[in-house]
């Protein structure tokens, strides 16, 4: 006798710790094994790109940190270098250096929240409380250079904001010689661990071919053995002076992609030493007053400044008329921003490329056949961040 | 192919009539092409091992409100064997329906979903046309350049009913948008006067 099938609809969030944020799933179930899975998203929506079209180049980096806010300074790096490629603005070498310096940290930041918390969905408390000791000392340093721990709003077009206080480049060199260690110790309870091992090894794989056709990026594409580092293939800023491996994966699935992250935070230690180590002298930012706000000093003493500082802060700086995709790799992948200009001091049109947004989506591809227990551990595997996804 | 003017020109010869025109800027090529030509321009791009332009960056339309065609398409496509960068656009009109690359690119499904979503372009063949970013039940397409910022409806936790409501947007203050172009009212005066005398 032919039993009829019965289909189990499971609501997964919005509000569940292992959903990493304001996720909706609504999963058909056939006893523990899925057949469908719907994301239901825009729960964080909050009308980013609409807001940026109403406010000047200046006033829309703030936002920028506020889509992936684990790693905010990644997002107005790519922001600021769509303006500085279309007005051709020459970055003072110092302000490259530490701009990259920023980055790596934020990849760091990323990463030690996404490895820890993967942990964490999949049964593991210790690498979390560990983690995020590490995270607080980093959100440290974001703190003292621009003043806030996670939204810095420190990148400008043509350079940064304010030059590094004194001793941080010390600070961050004495984090960069212990931190290798922390990472280890992470290593010895997760990677040759039994329990962490049969939850991720051969759960969620993505083929090569597949990781082309869902517009994976960044570790989702590289744990499926494809090569492809914006820093190496495209380099911005002082990438290209720089030594640094790229770590690939070999089988696509969830332990593959956590080995990445892990070796990326190394290679991301190195970048930070190379770059203190050969960190410039000089100006922190274009020295255009048309683009760049005068010393606080000259305004005290000169008519010129003073004219720049008021236009600069009431109606900003014009961009010319054009249009531009610009890239970076983000510490979740491709973080692009299409950005069409119309000449006057407020982007006509900015959208923004969330690397996220395209790898949510094969959601419903990579749990296919899975348990229901697998979900949090492919979920956590991907790095989402509804910041992003959500924009 | 070395470089970006070899490949343009490649794609041009390939493609002939089916491109309107195309330049290089800041290191990417910029197809303009016809509305009906997309489907085989992009699988072109995709499948010639000469361009392999084999993942999708990016679909996303752009609003102007005072052109006849109002909206503009746009596509970004990558291609990693060569390491180069496609865009692509076309103009449509409002009520246009666009045809879905979902068959050549599975994950155009939520941008083309994206875009029905922000700015209500209707797509044929496209497996699951929903709203994604909006609320459920959301009235309107909030990139459209006519849509208010403040938008139209609010919500709140009424205590009275138990329950969250949805009323009309009320501000204590109304966005302000300063032109500081021309602070003062007098200029449009002068400006007037000018136009006559000139």
């Amino acid at each position: 006798m032919a039993k009829e099938k019965k289909t189990l609809n499971l609501n997964f969030g919005p509000q569940h710790p292992a959903a990493h944020g304001v996720l909706r799933l609504i999963l058909q179930l056939d006893g523990e094994v899925v057949e469908k899975a719907d994301p239901h998203i825009g729960l964080l929506h909050r009308g980013t790109e609409k807001l940026i079209e109403n406010k000047t180049y200046t006033q829309a980096v703030p936002y920028f940190d506020r889509l992936d806010y684990v790693a905010p300074m990644n997002q107005e790096h790519a922001f600021a270098l769509a303006i500085e490629k279309i007005l051709k603005i020459e970055v003072p070498a110092r302000a490259k250096y530490i701009r990259v310096i920023f980055c790596e940290i934020g990849r760091i930041l990323s990463h030690i929240l996404n490895v820890t918390t993967q942990a964490m969905d999949v049964g593991a408390l210790t690498p979390t409380l560990w983690g995020f000791e590490e995270r607080e000392k980093l959100m440290g340093f974001y703190e003292r250079v621009s003043g806030s721990r996670l939204h810095a709003n420190y990148f400008r077009a043509g350079g940064v904001h304010k030059d590094l206080p004194s001793g941080l480049d010390n600070d961050i060199d004495e984090f960069c010689d212990k931190f290798p260690k922390i990472i280890d110790d992470l290593e010895t309870l997760l990677t040759d661990n039994r329990i962490f091992k049969q939850r991720n090894v051969d759960i969620g794989i993505v083929s090569k071919q597949d990781a082309l056709d869902y517009s994976f990026s960044g570790v989702m594409l590289r744990g499926s053995g494809v090569a492809w580092d914006l820093r190496r293939s495209q380099p911005y800023d002082c990438y290209n002076d720089l030594q640094f491996k790229i770590p690939v994966g070999k089988n696509g699935d969830c332990y593959d992609r956590y080995l990445c992250r892990i070796e990326e935070m190394r290679e991301s230690v190195k970048i930070i030493k190379q770059c203190l180590q050969n960190l410039p002298k000089g100006p922190i930012k274009t020295n255009d007053g048309k683009i760049s706000p005068p010393p606080k000093k000259d305004i005290k003493e000169s008519m010129e400044a003073l004219i720049h500082h008021f236009k600069l802060f009431t109606e900003g700086y014009r961009v010319e008329k054009d249009e531009i995709y610009m890239a970076v790799e983000a510490p979740k992948g491709e973080f692009g921003v299409y950005l069409i200009s119309d000449g006057s001091s407020k982007p006509y049109k900015c959208k923004i490329r969330a690397p996220g947004f395209t790898h949510l989506q094969a959601m419903d591809y990579l749990i296919k056949g899975h348990m229901l227990a697998d979900v949090p551990a492919v979920l956590g595997s991907m790095d989402i961040v509804f910041g992003e996804v959500d924009r | 192919m070395k470089n970006l003017e070899d490949l343009e020109k490649f794609i041009n010869s390939e493609l002939t009539s089916k491109i309107n025109y195309s330049f290089i800027k800041h290191d990417n090529i910029y197809l303009n092409i016809d509305h009906d030509e997309l489907i085989d321009v992009i699988s072109f791009l995709k499948t010639n091992k000469e361009t392999k332009f084999r993942q999708l960056i990016e679909i996303t339309a752009v609003d102007y409100p005072e052109s006849e065609y109002r909206f503009k398409m746009v596509y970004l496509l990558l291609s990693h064997e060569h390491n180069k960068r496609v865009i692509i656009d076309y103009s449509i009109k409002e009520n246009d329906i666009i045809s879905s690359i979902t068959s050549l690119f599975p994950s155009a499904n939520w941008m083309e979903r994206e875009v029905f979503d922000m700015y209500g372009l209707n797509f044929k063949n496209h497996p699951d046309l929903r709203r994604i970013l909006t609320d459920y039940g959301f009235e309107g397409h909030p990139l459209r350049k006519d849509f208010p910022l403040t938008g139209h409806n609010e919500v709140r936790y009424s205590e009275e009913e138990k329950k969250v409501i949805y009323e009309p947007v009320k501000l204590e203050q109304n966005y302000r948008n300063f032109d500081y172009e021309s602070p003062w009212e007098g200029t449009k005066y002068i400006k007037e006067i000018k136009k006559s005398d000139g």
